[in-house]
């Protein structure tokens, strides 16, 4: 198999199992709250409800909000297609790099916001306001959280920075252990998931990414939502990949990536097994509180970086 | 355990220690700052047990089982029980926002590792990377002295100055000789028995553990005579 093919293969599966993991999460919460919940494929049937729709506009939508559900897929698309899932050298590998990554899914965001404004209604202009005051508190936190891994490997490309973890022997290394928990705090800011957002209400005031997508409906509406969908996996992945990244594929054979496809998705499952059972136990942050959080995260980052200096490179 | 894996647990632990550090800034509530206090305590009982397994000098043994029921245990214990009889006010009031003691506290870890790193060199213990870290929990814990407004917190502030101290003597010699740490440690204990004292006079003459009113009501005390 050539590693092109790969490549291809590895985009697609983040596109087509986006919604699947969603529907997993959903689930995992329902079953956690004693309810059976709509089933895994149930987001699938929502965005192919959503694509056969007619799509209604507000008479003063500029071509700006019809635009921008086409750039966010496409630039998160983009996005989740670089990181690696399943074999580690891959054509594309060398654009894999982590501030690449975060400008693709600032680009995104950038439109996201714009089109909350674009109608001119009280809860899209709201949104986008939440939205863009918590997003530059948590991108230089996850930045950061990253900077502290490619401190050690000295790059901030993905696929060199997995190379060098895979190739260290296994240490106690505080440092990582910092940012893995910065990391994990913003993915779920990030990602907007309880604490931070709520990703199933329409109907609250303090919603946030919700806010912006009030105004769209059919296919716009199911672009959308399938966009913030491989999101959710695509930070879900960037954390195996960083953190805990054995079972890639290092070499492109049949059998290599059907073992990665197998390692990947049951990290997966756990990850998310993991951020139900915190979706379930945890309270919504107050929206005063989300600056704390953040900068909790960051602190946690920066420690992490400080950590690294102080006790684990010698001297 | 082989030295590299033991230098590592300590490493770990020492990473635990400024978090620790940092968490006891950060709190709102008087009764997490107090667990985070025990939790600083038990902490360094179990690096001072590590260290001790490591090394093979087992006088840090005894250090250890003492650390552990005075510090993670007996102080807490006592500094709640004045927290209750006094009905202190369950906040915590900081002289200026948190976000802004995070910050400074950011600077001033980098402050000490910046100071501590060229006297890292010097020294050739497993345990010299800690120095660092001990430095920074020492200037942490004065921080969180000068921006509390309450004398309880303070007088955390305080004994987390002494832990901190305890753990660079940790890091730097592997421990202090063990009739000197005795001394420390019924040292503490008895500042700690005197601070619960002055609590309680204190909270008599001025209804309050607060500072500026303690000052306040001096002022007008000399302003009456």
């Amino acid at each position: 198999m050539s590693s092109i093919f790969i490549q291809i293969l590895q985009a697609i599966l983040m596109v087509l199992l986006a919604p699947l993991a969603a529907g997993f999460v959903a689930t995992v919460k329902a079953r956690l709250q004693n309810r059976r919940g709509a089933g895994v494929l149930q987001p699938w049937r929502n965005i192919r409800k959503l694509f056969t729709k007619e799509v209604v506009l507000a008479d003063h939508a500029s071509w700006i909000f019809r635009f921008a559900p086409y750039v966010v897929f496409t630039a998160t698309v983009m996005a989740a297609s670089v990181v690696p899932s399943l074999l580690l050298d891959t054509p594309l590998s060398l654009t894999a790099d982590v501030i690449a990554l975060v400008a693709l899914l600032g680009l995104a965001r950038f439109f996201l916001a714009l089109a909350g404004m674009d109608i001119g209604t009280a809860f899209g202009g709201m949104g986008a306001s939440r939205e863009m005051t918590f997003s530059a508190l948590a991108e230089p936190a996850m930045l950061m959280s990253v900077f502290v891994l490619s401190l050690s490997a000295q790059s901030t490309n993905l696929t060199t920075m997995i190379h060098h973890i895979l190739s260290t022997p296994l240490l106690i290394q505080p440092s990582i252990a910092f940012a893995l928990v910065a990391m994990l705090m913003i993915a779920v800011a990030e990602t907007g998931r309880i604490p931070i957002d709520n990703p199933t209400t329409h109907l609250e005031l303090t919603m946030i990414h919700e806010a912006m997508l009030l105004e769209y409906s059919g296919r716009h509406l199911a672009l959308m939502e399938w966009a913030s969908m491989v999101k959710l996996l695509l930070f879900a992945t960037l954390i195996i990949d960083l953190f805990i990244p054995w079972g890639l594929s290092l070499e492109a054979d049949a059998l290599g990536i059907i073992l990665a496809l197998i390692f990947w998705i049951l990290k997966l499952a756990l990850l998310f097994i993991v951020l139900a059972t915190l979706e379930t136990s945890l309270a919504k942050l107050r929206m005063f509180e989300v600056p704390q959080y953040l900068g909790t995260a960051f602190v946690l980052a920066f420690l992490g970086m400080m950590i690294h200096y102080m006790l684990e490179v010698q001297l | 355990m082989s030295i590299a894996f033991s230098q590592q647990v300590i490493n770990g632990l020492a990473a635990l220690t400024l978090l620790i550090s940092f968490a006891l800034l950060a709190q709102h509530r008087m009764l997490s700052v107090l667990h985070w206090f025990a939790a600083q305590g038990i902490l360094l009982a179990i690096t001072a047990a590590v260290v001790a397994y490591s090394t093979g000098e087992h006088e840090l043994y005894i250090s250890a089982i003492m650390t552990f029921l005075l510090k993670g245990l007996l102080l807490p214990w006592m500094l709640w029980r004045a927290i209750r009889k006094l009905h202190v006010h369950r906040e915590v009031e900081p002289l200026m926002n948190n976000g802004m003691t995070v910050v400074i506290a950011v600077g001033v870890t980098l402050f000490s590792f910046h100071i501590i790193a060229p006297i890292e060199v010097l020294s050739d213990l497993m345990t010299r990377n800690s120095m660092a870290i001990a430095m920074a929990c020492v200037l942490l814990s004065m921080l969180m002295m000068i921006t509390r407004k309450k004398a309880i917190t303070q007088v955390i502030g305080f004994l987390a100055v002494e832990n901190s101290l305890f753990f660079a003597a940790i890091g730097a010699t592997n421990g202090m000789p063990l009739v000197v740490e005795i001394g420390i440690a019924f040292d503490v204990l008895i500042a700690a028995l005197i601070f619960g004292l002055f609590f309680f006079h204190i909270n008599n003459t001025f209804d309050s553990m607060e500072i500026d009113t303690m000052n306040a009501s001096l002022i007008h005390k000399d302003d009456d005579e």
